[in-house]
């Protein structure tokens, strides 16, 4: 076994996973690649939102793969980073809106 | 950002031996990745041979005012290779004769070569009716005497290709110097006033869009109405098409990926891209390249490679179209860089 984790080199070996299923794999990227194509939603839109969910999902691979897919299209850094905010803006939000659920306990057990 | 040709700094990679050794050693030696051979035999491609000859392009010299991080052709103020009047009588030769009907010509700046001009001139009396010019567009504004050149280019209905690298200052000038963006977007509104890029009329602007850095070019057309809209807000400037170019893995831009540990990436990527159908268009099917010093190429990459024409014409004094184009063109792991997604040539996308 490697000795760490993650593998940058392991992105490109993705597609293999068919391998092991064929089925269920081909399904997958039949689905992803129709998600991705230019619908109600730009191609660009859809690559920046795939950006900052790979950031709050924390996935590396999809870090490596959304932000090269950016700078294909000519998205800018600072667009990047506005879109990665978004996501980091949810992630604050969803932990702090869970707040009202404590102020609710508490003042259902205080007296 | 380097300043001087990786010549000048006599770079290990300014020997063109040194670029193909790299390009057949590592990841294509042990298997791990197909060379280019390889690939288009599968697909019953191999030997790559020309079809109808449609352009000339002339390379009138290596001496150029930008030093840009990617350039193919590792070009700069520092390089003094320029073509002479007499390979211009030559190549005038071959452009009274040839089937060809389209003159491209490039560089470094063309229009540093001091008998840019009457090149320009005496082709056009020699019956050539579709011309390139391939302007970086600062040159334009680098010297007073430059300054006509967009009325030059007009006399002449010259088809202007200018290199744009993004809509945004900062990422201009990282790949093309500092200053490059609003030199370039002066020149831009200059060749607008004399009736370039303009609907309705016949003068042609393009722009040339090249990554600036180790990833490959998105959709062209996705990027060229960002380019549009982007140029036209902004500074009021408007163009015809963008061509989305790869860049190729030779000289100054196979320094950078090297350097920075994006070699091996970049030629998965371009692999994993590879198109069948770009191979039937590459440009080197219908082009020859001439060199400053009169050699021909398959190709303005295969003339920084060094790579002659595989003929038994090598030279524009001994030029046979008849000969010439009963070659095999000559191929390696750079023209991955060409079969890219969509394709890649001068004129952009080709499939």
């Amino acid at each position: 076994m490697s000795k760490t984790y993650y593998d940058p080199a392991d992105l490109r070996k993705f597609g293999k996973i068919t391998e092991w299923s064929e089925e269920l794999g081909n399904k997958f990227f039949d689905y992803y690649g129709k998600v991705f194509e230019e619908g109600a939603l730009t191609a660009r839109e859809k690559s920046l939102i795939a950006l900052a969910v790979a950031h709050t999902e924390q996935c590396p691979y999809c870090i490596d793969a959304y932000t090269k897919d950016g700078l294909q299209r000519g998205i800018t850094k600072d667009q990047m980073m506005e879109a990665i905010h978004v996501g980091a803006a949810i992630k604050s939000g969803a932990t702090l809106v869970h707040g009202v659920q404590m102020m609710n306990k508490v003042n259902k057990l205080e007296m | 950002m380097a300043t001087k040709s990786l010549q000048a700094r006599n770079n290990d990679l300014a020997n063109t031996q040194r670029q193909l050794e790299i390009l057949s050693n590592g990841i294509f030696a042990d298997g791990e990745l197909p060379t280019f051979a390889n690939k288009i035999k599968e697909t019953n491609q191999f030997p790559l041979r020309p079809k109808r000859l449609e352009i000339l392009q002339i390379n009138l010299g290596y001496m150029c005012n930008q030093v840009c991080a990617h350039c193919h052709v590792d070009a700069g103020p520092d390089r003094k290779e320029i073509m002479t009047i007499k390979t211009m009588n030559q190549c005038l030769d071959v452009i009274k004769k040839t089937e060809a009907h389209t003159l491209d010509l490039t560089g470094g700046a063309p229009e540093m070569n001091p008998n840019f001009r009457w090149f320009v001139e005496e082709a056009s009396k020699a019956g050539i009716k579709d011309f390139i010019v391939r302007s970086n567009l600062t040159i334009i504004r680098a010297n007073k005497k430059y300054h006509d050149l967009p009325e030059f280019f007009k006399k002449h209905n010259i088809h202007v290709v200018s290199s744009m690298p993004h809509w945004t200052r900062g990422k201009t000038d990282k790949q093309r110097g500092d200053g490059v963006f609003d030199k370039s977007i002066k020149a831009l509104q200059m060749l607008n006033d004399v009736g370039y890029g303009i609907e309705g009329s016949d003068l042609k602007l393009d722009l040339v869009y090249n990554p600036s850095g180790a990833f490959l070019p998105g959709d062209q057309m996705a990027l060229e109405n960002d380019f549009k809209k982007a140029l036209k807000n902004d500074f009021n400037i408007d163009f015809n098409s963008l061509f989305a170019i790869t860049n190729l893995p030779i000289s100054r831009f196979l320094d950078y990926l090297i350097a920075s540990e994006n070699y091996e990436d970049y030629m998965f990527a371009l692999i994993e891209a590879y198109n069948p159908a770009a191979v039937e268009n590459v440009m080197c099917t219908n082009t020859i390249s001439i060199s400053w010093d009169g050699w021909l190429y398959d190709c303005d990459f295969n003339q920084m490679l060094n790579l002659k024409v595989n003929s038994k014409v090598k030279h524009v004094s001994e030029y046979n179209e008849e000969l010439l184009q009963n070659r095999n063109i000559i191929i390696n792991q750079h023209c991955f860089g060409c079969t890219a997604g969509a394709g890649s040539s001068c004129q952009g996308v080709v499939a």
